[in-house]
């Protein structure tokens, strides 16, 4: 049972990722972009970081990379496919993932814990979560303002594909919780089928006490769960 | 009157981003030489002549729009709707 | 065909004094061609060959056992034990951010690291201390902005996590911001490299980006003289920072060193390949042969002046084994990274440069790294600085505690400074612990149960009032930070920045600075492992305050499973405050300035039992203490409202006069702890109040409500973000 971990030159928290699946009993694995192959993984992450520099737009280059063939094919398999920050804007752009991710509202980089509720458990992100639950997760974006079409957006709702939501601690989507001017207050996506989602906060920098959360710890949970059920199959 | 201005980073400073995304084409077989990235932004001037609207879009530009320090700009002006 | 002859006046252009020029032509016994004007001119520049001050830097104690690599190097390291080292480095980019705010701070983000890997070392974490004017004037809101975008834009996408620093607001900085930047990194002790060359016929090989005009000059000519109208003239200078090209660079360079396959190597900044090439092989005791055609360069027709004086960022160069080439470009290229050879390590210490076929320079390698003049600069203190002690800040009889508590929390250098840090990456790695916004930032080592404290410290407001006193006590201050997550101090780096030192008050406040940063390190029994020195920070004849600024490096070990936090008090514990008896100490102080608007008298001096006294306990009382805040810009009013905002309850604390309050006499300590922990012990401390309520209540003296302080408090600097 082995997740990839995909490094694209610019990636930054591929070792962030690897230890903290690894703390959670998982077997991870970094792969480089160039590789056309997975390696045999399970599963992959695409962790966040500034692929290719984030020039041209966020994600915009790495989509063309070698490795996103595999990642294609693992995500047809309905293998579980995990974006985290630029990893989501990877899957956004590689059309995986509905929708894109601008500059936030105002204009700056956002680093802070943000809070996040869990609006469905029907994907690989949350399904160890339950529907309601807030999580104090970090942030750390410049492009985490999320958007999508009138129609996209409907058809999320309608298809319980919005996972997260950002919040206030109580758990009320305000205006003020939603730190980026994310469409809906949206923090995380999933596909049709369930076993490809992103998110903008980071699980992997909230799994550890001494660092001030282990929120982000049913995140990777839903993520290692998902991936031995989806070899059961 | 509307007035394009299209600002570009000067010659000679390197172009991080233009540079990266021309690496990105030819790995996709595209016969590119260099890439230069920059900004186009659209106004409309009040002016009185198409002189006046690039005296004043150029002092934009010189005060605000561009950064003198490392980038240039071009203003094209035109009365009638061939800018866009 | 000969090149030609550098005619006498070049050397004037290139910011080279006539008493230089003729140095060089000893050194060459002869006229010296174009290129090598330029070479010496760069080399021979304030900013790299530190004429000024390097017969006074000698003053540093430099030495201890822990100490690895010392002040001389790229970056300083020390051992940390279990076979870790760190190595650490502070710089500044002054002049180039006033030029262009966001690539001025950005490049300086990227320079600072490459110092830091050139070591073998993982940046892990940077830290910006910095300095402008007023924010009631737009321009500085400008500067300020765009600095902070940079340093973000850069540190973020290069992907190293920057933890912090602090800011410093005042008249003199308005035309000449200081931008300074530490940066440490992480090594295991079989990793460490040096710079010098080594092995006749080992290749150059450089690695990164291309060479264009950027920044040419930038070293002599940015950082070496002062600022007046012709600024504008000065902007083709500036530079600019590719974060993906060095992010990049970082991950090649440790796979080399991981491979064994460097045998020296040498960041490429100030100065660029004349530099990088006459320090390297200068280190060695070698010579260098160096090709300029096999540069990549940007921009085709440039001279061999222009080539050897570019700054172009991104750029290392490496010595490698010939045998080895092939796994070395075989690696620069699966990063993407150009990569090539442009000379060779040879006997005899000649840097011999050749271009378009011909000998363009051929000079001894060690004249221009080792060779510059040291000026013995004429000193003295100025006239009217014993009238000026004497003549002390005018106290009034009484105080309204509650409105100048206020106004001191709306300050922008005292109020909230997250506008600033949550703009910057502080997660990256997984290693912070403490963030920013506390007294120290830490860092734990993971897999080791040690943790890194680091805190940045600078006053130029004290250090204008008497530059050793107020140079000590930013020792003391960052000690004491360290200390309150705790971490023992370590090792110091140092920013020296001045203003024109061919003054003779400028060249005395340096003296008694380096004085006052050495007296109080051998009085914490720690080394300045490294340092920086920005002079000529002056504009239209008017000089900055003398202003150090230190990076302190301290040492948790163990690292405490719940250091204190600014953010952990509650309800009905209770609040000791520790340290010596308060004494009035207004000079240089935040009530002064933000209050009294005055800016005279002489700041105590500190006091070294009383300071080691306290930093020794307050390392013990990081164990356990819930929250643990120095006494510092503000007095004990400001240390207890920042307690009580960020924990969000009351304080009631007792004092005898308004003056206890404010003062901010050293070596203090606020320590918040359960109700019946008793901290009478080893060293003088009283318990003056109990956390709860919903106002900073100082009894008769006046009570502040909690909301109103926690909006003043946020809003202080992000009014003039916004």
């Amino acid at each position: 049972m082995k997740v990839a971990v995909v490094v694209f030159p610019g990636t930054n928290c591929e070792q962030d990722v690897v230890h903290a699946l690894r703390a959670l009993g998982g077997t991870a694995e970094l792969v480089w972009h160039g590789d056309a192959d997975l390696a045999g993984a399970d599963g992959v992450v695409l962790p966040g970081g500034f692929a290719h520099g984030d020039y041209l737009r966020t994600g915009a280059i790495a989509r063309f990379s070698p490795v996103m063939t595999a990642v294609d094919r693992l995500a047809a398999a309905g293998r579980p496919v995990l974006g985290i920050c630029n990893g989501f804007q990877v899957l956004c752009e590689a059309g995986l993932l509905p929708g894109a991710l601008v500059a936030n509202r105002d204009l700056r980089f956002i680093c802070r814990p943000v809070h996040v509720r869990v609006e469905s458990t029907a994907s690989i992100l949350t399904a160890a979560a339950t529907v309601g639950d807030v999580l104090r997760l970090p942030l750390n974006s410049y492009e985490g303002n999320y958007t999508a079409s009138a129609a996209m957006l409907g058809e999320l709702a309608a298809t319980d594909r919005v996972v997260l939501r950002y919040c206030d601690p109580c758990g009320a989507v305000t205006e003020e919780a939603n730190v980026n001017g994310s469409l809906d207050a949206i923090a995380g996506v999933a596909n049709a089928a369930g076993n490809v989602a992103g998110l903008m906060p980071h699980p992997e920098r909230a799994s550890d006490e001494i660092l001030g959360s282990t929120d982000g710890v049913v995140v990777l949970e839903s993520f290692l769960i998902a991936l031995r059920l989806a070899a059961v199959r | 009157m509307r007035v394009v201005v299209s600002i570009t980073r000067k010659d000679g400073l390197s172009d991080p981003e233009g540079a990266t995304t021309a690496k990105a084409l030819r790995q996709l077989g595209y016969p590119v030489g260099e890439v230069h990235f920059g900004r186009t932004i659209t106004l409309e001037v009040d002016a009185a002549d198409a002189a006046a609207a690039r005296a004043a879009a150029t002092d934009m530009c010189t005060r605000l729009l561009a950064n003198p320090v490392i980038e240039d700009f071009t203003v094209f002006v035109s009365e009638g709707e061939a800018v866009r | 065909m000969t090149p030609p002859v550098a005619t006498e006046s070049l050397h004037r252009s290139l910011g080279m004094i006539d008493d230089e020029y003729h140095a060089v032509v000893t050194i060459l016994g002869r006229e010296p061609r174009p290129a090598e004007l330029a070479m010496y001119s760069v080399m021979w520049s304030e900013h790299c060959s530190y004429k000024s001050s390097r017969a006074w830097l000698a003053r540093f104690p430099t030495e201890a056992p822990w100490v690895v690599v010392g002040p001389g190097e790229n970056a300083g390291v020390v051992d940390l034990g279990d076979g870790w080292l760190a190595a650490l480095r502070i710089e500044s980019h002054n002049h180039p951010s006033f030029v262009e705010p966001y690539q001025g701070a950005a490049t300086g983000v990227g320079g600072i690291l490459r110092d830091i890997f050139t070591m073998g070392a993982r940046p892990v974490a940077v830290w910006d201390p910095l300095r402008f004017g007023p924010l009631d004037d737009s321009h500085n809101r400008y500067l300020l902005d765009g600095v902070v975008r940079g340093i973000a834009g850069y540190g973020n996408a290069v992907g190293v996590p920057t933890l912090g620093g602090e800011i410093e607001l005042d008249d003199c900085y308005t035309a000449n911001p200081l931008v300074n930047v530490m940066a440490l990194g992480l090594l295991r002790r079989q990793q460490l490299v040096l710079s010098a060359a080594s092995g006749a016929g080992n290749l150059a090989v450089l690695l990164g980006a291309s060479t264009g005009r950027d920044g040419i000059g930038g070293a002599s000519i940015l950082a070496s003289a002062g600022f007046d109208e012709a600024s504008g003239a000065k902007r083709p200078s500036v530079q600019i920072g590719d974060p993906f090209e060095e992010k990049k660079l970082i991950e090649v360079c440790l796979e080399l060193y991981r491979q064994g396959l460097v045998v020296a190597i040498q960041d490429l900044g100030a100065a660029g390949i004349s530099c990088a090439t006459a320090e390297s092989a200068a280190r060695g005791g070698m010579g260098m042969d160096v090709d300029l055609d096999a540069i990549h360069l940007r921009e085709m027709d440039m001279t061999a002046a222009e080539i050897l004086m570019s700054e172009s960022q991104e750029r290392m160069l490496a010595v490698v084994r010939p045998d080895d080439l092939d796994r070395v470009v075989a690696l620069a290229e699966r990063w993407e990274i150009a990569a090539s050879v442009i000379g060779k390590v040879t006997e005899g210490g000649t840097l011999r440069v050749h271009h378009h076929g011909e000998v363009v320079a051929e000079v001894p390698a060690a004249s221009l790294a080792e060779g510059a003049p040291r000026y013995l600069r004429p000193y003295h203190q100025p006239d009217d600085l014993e009238a000026a002690w004497a003549d002390g800040p005018v106290l009034p009889a009484s105080v309204d505690v509650p409105s100048s508590l206020l106004r001191l929390l709306a300050d922008p250098a005292i109020g909230d400074t997250s506008p600033i840090y949550r703009q910057y990456d502080h997660q990256l790695f997984l290693g912070t612990v403490v963030e920013p916004g506390h007294d120290g930032s830490l860092l734990r080592i993971k897999g080791t149960g040690k943790g890194l404290a680091v805190s940045t410290d600078g006053d130029g407001a004290r250090c204008a009032l008497d530059p050793q006193r107020g140079a000590a006590r930013i020792v003391w201050e960052a000690a004491l930070n360290v200390a309150v997550v705790g971490a023992r101090p370590y090792a110091l780096v140092d920013n020296l920045n001045l203003g024109n030192p061919e003054k003779p008050e400028v060249m005395w406040q340096l003296i008694e600075v380096i004085e006052g940063l050495s007296v109080a390190c051998e009085a914490l029994g720690i080394p300045v492992v490294g340092g920086n020195v920005s002079l000529y920070n002056e504009t239209a004849g008017v000089d900055i305050h003398p202003t150090p600024v230190v990076g302190m490096l301290g040492l948790a070990d163990p690292m405490p499973a719940r250091p204190p936090r600014l953010d952990r008090a509650e309800a009905g514990m209770a609040v000791w405050l520790l340290g010596p008896d308060d004494g009035d100490d207004f000079a240089g102080s935040a009530f002064a300035r933000v209050v009294l608007d005055q800016r005279r008298g002489r700041p105590a001096a500190p006091d070294p039992a009383a300071g080691r006294a306290v930093v020794a306990r307050a390392i013990e009382l990081a164990g356990w203490c819930p929250v643990l805040h120095d006494v510092s810009r503000g007095g004990l009013a400001v240390a207890m409202a920042e307690i009580a905002i960020r924990s969000q309850v009351g304080v009631v604390v007792e004092v005898d006069h308004w003056q206890d309050l404010f003062t901010e006499s050293p070596h203090r300590l606020v320590a918040v702890v359960p109700s019946d922990a008793d901290l009478d012990g080893a060293m003088p401390g009283r318990r003056i109040g109990t956390v709860g309520g919903d106002a900073i209540d100082f009894g008769r003296h006046g009570a502040l409500d909690l909301p109103k302080a926690t909006a003043a408090w946020a809003a202080a600097l992000a009014r003039h973000l916004a």
